[in-house]
């Protein structure tokens, strides 16, 4: 077909001068799923349409905190095509993901703005809506629990049940009397001693508010429960799709293996959408109308509304320095307005304990982190995994300390940092295949021409012009939060003209996987890129298991799975050979296509012939399918000790550095990112283009945290901004001028050709950098984010040096 | 009941009587050129073009994130001009041309947009991509030589969450190129 023959004429350049040692590991192929997505071709959950579907609607608490008094679903269930109508008396379904402290439909109370009270299925989307209009609810109103101050107090508790809560013991640890669904803390040294050592003592609170993940595709879920058997069939934007088949087999007492998930393309996830959310309230409708499926998608608007955020944090944090800038020890507390449920929320925070502390060798530290139930739209998993939250407090104060010491912040930073024999805060030794933030921060300052800090004079002088610049940087550090446990498999499965197909239990919501994958595939194997596919829809009844698509670990596991599949495979193949040949197969390699005899390379047979069974020349057959399967555990981690967090958490670090240089109009408070360095030691490039994507995405994703996205809540915490008016994301005006990304290879020992993790850490400290440069931009340090033109105004005219 | 009512699709019930409109049972017939074919459909007078697109042409190119002509996901090409087809009732478009991802290939020969779409990695979960093509489409339909304000311009209305925007204006200004040459040649 002649568009194929136009994208095999494209040159395969890499975009930025990097130049890989390996055949198809590190080139920038083209995306798999390109021509589909550049076709509407692409099918995602959103488009699917399954025979005889009904369409849910969702009636969701106006109030905060509110008893729900009663509610009359009476006229609703009359309304012609109306096949189920149900509330929280109609379902006594708990879902939860750490702690089982969620109903499918609030009952009794509910816990925040936007929770689900009532849906129902109807023949046509219209219909549904109409029937939610017509339910009745009587509500008492209460007070809510508005954010973390007020729950620390524990007057009102949102969860008046958290002394028996059913939650994961010795991993999340849920305060009696509280509204603390989780208090973690880690410790290394003695905080007395370092704060003893110290010349300086500074202490400040950072803080930011929730954020929405934003996917493009809002969440959508079909389900079709069998009236008959148990088997419930799901069609889901899900992004963990056998994390979900296992939730929902906890949640309504059945089989795993009854539970079946299928996942089409699924249009941007971000972690929001990890976990289990639509699929439990759409199964009980279906369960309800027979047993048809049910199709229920969100609007935008309830997407911000009744769907889960990024956690609104406030950090505090205590440092102490020496004189000439060795930090003895920091002291944090980290507290989580998490809201009404737990979901990954908790898990955010218990990661703050191992990776809270940025990437800093520091003797004598302490971290508590308290992840806190609030009346707000409760939190979960968002790129970064609460790293662009505390890489805020961490990253800011250690700028901030620099500054009262009078130390160059490189400098500052450089003196302190994670080398080879340093340990980290679960007193994990790093080692030259850790990665090296030293290399990072120093190739961004570099690349962004950093010389030392202005003077005040400077800066002055500047002002008057109406427009002043700054640069500023800040440091990257995060592994995969996973338990000890974590794994991945794939089979790989040869086609009778020798191509190959890998299927896969995670998902490729656009990362890049299904490319990455087929090109360690094809380096393994040694064929062309074009001859492996990754297949890109997941199902549970047929794919291998996965536990879940986050914490930027598909290429480092599933690559370490297709390797081993590979090797596998060729060891088939090689067997096969060996008979044919009648040799042995340690006489035999493996390129391009054909096992050969390492001794007599044109003595060889292709791998084709070998795809289904090799026959010999008279017919006879030998060998047979050559299919494998590869797995990966994540090796050696433990569980973190409930007091000191002493363990080994992580399968990988993937340390970074942003370095940013911006422009701020002093007359509108906006902020212009110029332009953008960054650098991450990767291990190895596995796709160029597709780390370069990576790298723009996440840039601009954190440019949307520093200085445009949060949520806004009233008084009683109704959300004031439910839509993409009042709730801006970045569009192509905020782009910045220039990004440049940097490739450092000092490779992981455990990693696929070395490499390392890259999505999430893309991200995670453009905030802090832009922070950072607005002070040399103005010498006004800020503790809040996000940076809007109104918040920067305000503290402009303040007339301060410190807005908090 | 009636057969009306029976086959009346929400806005009214037979066993709802009071909130039956008198209007349930209008249907208004449009006739309309999509992607160089002609359609003739009935549809309801406030079906959206976006659902007239997909629930009844069954081209689920354009998609829908918001509804409120706020993201773009459901542009497509109205008469030459890009619009937001959730803002646009389906017998607006009577009488008229539309354009969706649909129709921008030639055959089975990608469109030079498209092709730079891919080559720039101007997609990731590609659930705006239908959407941002088509922007980038009326865009240079309109002003083939986009200076890369105009660029930025043009495709502000359309968000993305994953790809960052540079490869999607890399692309939209590569494109702008690769067309320019293929006119003078
Ligand atoms: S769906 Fe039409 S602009 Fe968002
Ligand atoms: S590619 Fe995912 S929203 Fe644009």
């Amino acid at each position: 077909m002649s568009y194929l023959c136009q994208l095999e004429n494209f040159e395969y350049s890499c975009c930025r001068d990097y130049e890989s040692a390996y055949k198809h590991v590190g080139k920038p192929y083209i995306r798999k799923d390109a021509v589909e997505k550049v076709t509407g071709q692409a099918t995602y959950a959103f488009d699917m349409e399954l025979p005889g579907m009904l369409h849910a609607k969702t009636l969701h608490s106006p109030y905060a905190r509110a008893r729900i008094v009663s509610i009359d679903t009476s006229k609703a269930r009359a309304l012609y095509g109306v096949k189920a109508c149900l509330c929280g008396k109609d379902a006594n379904t708990k879902v939860g993901l750490y702690m089982q402290d969620k109903m499918v439909f609030a009952s009794g109370e509910t816990r925040y703005q936007g929770e689900v009270v009532a849906a129902v299925a109807a023949t046509t989307e219209a219909i549904a809506e109409r029937a939610i209009s017509l339910i009745e609810v009587e509500y008492e109103v209460l007070e809510p629990v508005i954010n973390v101050d007020q729950a620390l107090e524990a007057k009102t508790l949102v969860h008046p049940d958290i002394n028996t809560i059913q939650h994961t013991v010795g991993v999340f640890f849920p305060q009696p009397d509280t509204n603390i669904a989780s208090l973690n803390t880690s410790r290394r040294g003695s905080l007395v001693k370092g704060f003893d050592e110290a010349d300086l003592i500074v202490e400040n609170e950072f803080s930011l508010p929730a954020v929405a993940h934003v996917p493009l595709e809002t969440h959508v879920a079909i389900v079709e429960a069998d009236p008959y058997t148990d088997k419930i069939r799901i069609w889901s934007s899900a992004q963990s799709p056998f994390a979900l088949r296992q939730m929902m087999a906890a949640a309504f007492d059945v089989k795993e293996s009854d539970i079946e998930v299928h996942i089409p393309y699924v249009g941007g996830a971000f972690g929001g959408k990890a976990g289990i959310h639509l699929e439990p309230l759409v199964t009980l409708l279906s369960r309800a109308a027979g047993g048809v499926p049910v199709k229920l998608r969100m609007t935008r608007e309830q997407e911000f509304n009744y769907m889960p955020t990024r956690a609104g944090m406030r950090g505090r944090i205590k440092s102490g320095v020496t004189k000439d800038g060795k930090i003895t020890a920091t002291e944090i507390v980290y507290d989580w307005d998490s809201g009404a449920y737990a979901d990954y929320g908790v898990n955010v925070g218990k990661t703050a304990v191992y990776g809270g502390l940025g990437p800093y060798d520091i003797e004598n530290a302490s971290i508590v982190s308290n992840t806190i139930y609030t009346n707000k739209v409760f939190s979960t998993a968002y790129r970064g995994f609460g790293h662009l939250e505390t890489l805020w407090t961490v990253e800011r104060q250690t700028d901030i300390l620099s500054q009262k010491l009078g130390i160059d912040p490189y400098e500052f930073r450089m003196m302190n940092m994670l080398k080879p024999g340093s340990k980290t805060i679960s007193e994990e030794v790093i080692t030259e295949s850790s990665g090296s933030p030293c290399d990072c921060l120093s190739a961004v300052v570099k690349e962004i021409g950093w010389t030392g800090r202005k003077t005040q004079e400077e800066r002055e002088k500047e002002w008057k012009t109406g427009k002043v610049r700054g640069k500023g940087f800040a440091m990257i550090q995060k592994a995969p939060a996973m338990p000890a446990n974590t794994a991945t498999s794939v089979i790989m499965q040869m086609v009778g003209d020798g191509h190959v197909n890998i299927m896969m239990g995670a998902v490729d919501y656009g990362q890049g996987a299904l490319t990455a994958l087929a090109q360690i595939a094809a380096q393994e194997l040694d064929i062309p890129f074009d001859m492996v596919k990754v297949i890109p829809q997941t199902n549970t009844e047929t794919n291998p298991y996965d536990w879940n698509t986050v914490a930027s670990k598909l290429t480092f596991m599933a690559g370490n799975a297709v390797i081993q599949a590979s090797r596998r495979m060729v060891d088939q193949l090689k067997d096969v050979a060996a008979r044919a040949l009648r040799c042995s197969p340690d006489v035999l390699g493996h390129a391009d296509g054909y096992i050969y005899k390492k001794h007599m390379p044109e003595i060889r047979i292709a791998y084709k012939d070998m795809a289904l069974g090799y026959a010999y020349p008279d017919g006879m057959g030998i060998g047979g399918p050559i299919i494998s399967h590869g797995v990966c555990m994540a090796d050696g981690l433990t569980n973190l000790d409930p007091e000191t967090g002493k363990g080994l958490p992580a399968l990988a670090w993937t340390f970074g550095a942003h370095a940013v240089e911006i422009e701020l109009d002093v007359e509108t408070g906006n902020i212009d990112v110029l332009k953008v360095a960054s650098a991450f030691d990767i291990g190895q490039v596995i796709n160029e283009r597709m780390v370069y994507s990576q790298v723009i995405g996440g840039v601009m994703q954190g440019i949307g945290s520093a200085i445009l996205e949060g949520y806004k809540f009233s008084d009683n915490n109704v959300l004031l901004n439910p839509s993409f008016t009042d709730n801006k994301i970045p569009t192509m005006k905020d782009m910045p001028f220039e990004v440049v990304p940097i490739y450092i290879e000092n490779p992981q020992l455990n990693g696929p050709y070395g490499a390392r993790g890259i999505a999430e850490h893309t991200m995670i400290s453009v905030p802090s950098a832009i922070g950072n440069a607005l002070y040399e931009a103005t010498g006004i340090n800020f503790y809040r984010l996000p940076l809007t033109p109104e918040n920067v105004m305000l503290g402009i005219l303040s007339g301060e040096k410190d807005c908090r | 009941m009636t057969v009306a009512e029976l086959k009346n699709d929400g806005k009214a019930c037979a066993m709802d009587t009071a909130h039956v409109s008198s209007s349930r049972d209008l249907r208004v017939v449009i006739d309309l050129i999509v992607n160089g074919e002609r359609v003739i459909e009935e549809v309801e007078p406030n079906m959206l073009l976006l659902h007239f697109l997909r629930d009844k042409l069954k081209l689920f190119g354009a998609k829908e994130s918001c509804g409120e002509g706020e993201c773009g996901a459901c542009t497509v090409l109205m008469n030459g001009y890009a619009v937001t087809s959730c803002l646009v009732l389906a017998v607006e478009a009577n009488g008229a041309e539309i354009l969706t991802v649909e129709g921008l290939s030639k055959g089975n020969e990608l469109s030079i947009l498209q092709q730079e779409f891919i080559f720039q990695d101007a997609l990731q979960c590609g659930f705006c991509t239908p959407g941002m093509l088509m922007s980038a489409r009326g865009l240079l339909d309109k002003n083939p030589n986009p200076t890369d304000e105009e660029i930025r311009e043009a495709m502000a209305g359309n968000l993305c969450r994953c790809t960052g925007y540079l490869q999607i204006f890399d692309a939209v200004k590569r494109a702008a190129e690769r067309e320019r040459e293929e006119r003078e040649e």
